[in-house]
């Protein structure tokens, strides 16, 4: 009896450590309610899968239930609603988090060469290639 | 016939592979025995505090406000929480550096102020002000990605210094250090 009652409080003190190290508070407004204008809403929605969580590295905030994540889903729905271009929010958060809070690919002096990289490969197998292709022109000398 | 000749110029390009896989390989396992940084400098450190006002999170104490900071004196922005466990590990650190005379303004992140009474009756109220961030407003608009970061803000209002995690004792001295560099203008 006293074994059960002793599992029963670790049981107790597992589920009760998680919820100590989380916020009481209700979510903000806007961090699970879309917003009232769907063209709006799908605008927030197409930036917010763009934006990192910053709590969960490699989610999304659209992703995450993180209340960090709710809050700045809050941020972005109320920045769309009051007419502000989707780009301006995501520099408004570069400018706070650097490039890393954004997830789409953008060209700059440091990523170029991710996109050069697979060109310079695709050279260079051309060039290592290029004998086999042309070897056979004469009548073989093999 | 001219085979013979073309061959000794071949021969280094067939190992060309196995380096470049090489270099790849020592490349990742680097990226991989190192320890992961997982902290998220803020890029707002040099510039001017966001605009904000939060009302106060404690009847002992005032809210805060941008103007705060713009009074000459350099202070302290502790961003914390009654339910952040590292908050409690750092309170007797900044009860040092109060002490020390560096006024410290906490931002208390969605909390509760009955939450935050207690967080204050048990573990001390280094705070000059408290101000309550319900919806991480300030959190956000400063660069801080989690609890507890401290910035160091100059008498200007500008952000000058960020410490990410709690301010354990190795760390007191440097950021009495950089209050102290703060002082001087940029």
């Amino acid at each position: 009896m006293s074994r059960v009652l002793t599992f029963l409080a670790l049981v107790a003190a597992m589920l009760a450590v998680p919820v100590a190290a989380q916020d009481q508070l209700p979510p903000a407004p806007y961090a699970y309610r879309q917003l009232e204008d769907p063209a709006q809403e799908q605008k927030a929605q197409d930036l917010m899968e763009t934006l990192r969580c910053l709590k969960c590295q490699s989610q999304s905030i659209a992703d995450s239930d993180a209340s960090m994540a709710g809050d700045m889903r809050n941020q972005v729905r109320l920045r769309i609603k009051a007419g502000e271009d989707p780009e301006a929010i995501r520099a408004w958060l570069v400018e706070r988090y650097g490039e890393y809070v954004s997830y789409k690919p953008e060209l700059t002096t440091l990523t170029w060469p991710l996109f050069a990289a697979p060109l310079v490969l695709l050279l260079l197998a051309l060039l290592l290639l290029r004998k086999r292709f042309t070897r056979r022109l004469p009548e073989g000398d093999e | 016939m001219s085979a013979p000749d073309k061959k000794p110029g071949k021969r280094w390009a067939i190992w060309l592979p196995l380096v470049l896989f090489g270099g790849f390989f020592v490349l990742v396992m680097n990226g991989l025995m190192r320890p992961a940084d997982r902290d998220i400098e803020s890029a707002m450190v040099g510039k001017t505090l966001p605009e904000f006002t939060l009302v106060a999170g404690s009847p002992e104490r005032p809210g805060i406000a941008t103007e705060d900071f713009r009074k000459g004196d350099v202070r302290l922005l502790n961003i914390f929480a009654s339910w952040c466990v590292p908050c409690a590990a750092e309170a007797p650190q900044l009860d040092q550096i109060a002490r020390a005379g560096v006024p410290i303004d906490g931002v208390a992140i969605r909390d509760r102020e009955q939450d935050i009474a207690r967080f204050l009756a048990r573990y001390g109220n280094p705070f000059a002000t408290i101000g309550k961030d319900d919806i991480s407003e300030v959190q956000l608009g400063i660069g801080s990605s989690g609890v507890p970061e401290t910035f160091v803000i100059d008498g200007t209002g500008t952000i000058r210094y960020q410490h990410i995690g709690p301010i354990m004792e190795r760390d007191v001295q440097t950021i009495l250090a950089e209050v102290k560099k703060a002082e001087a203008p940029l």
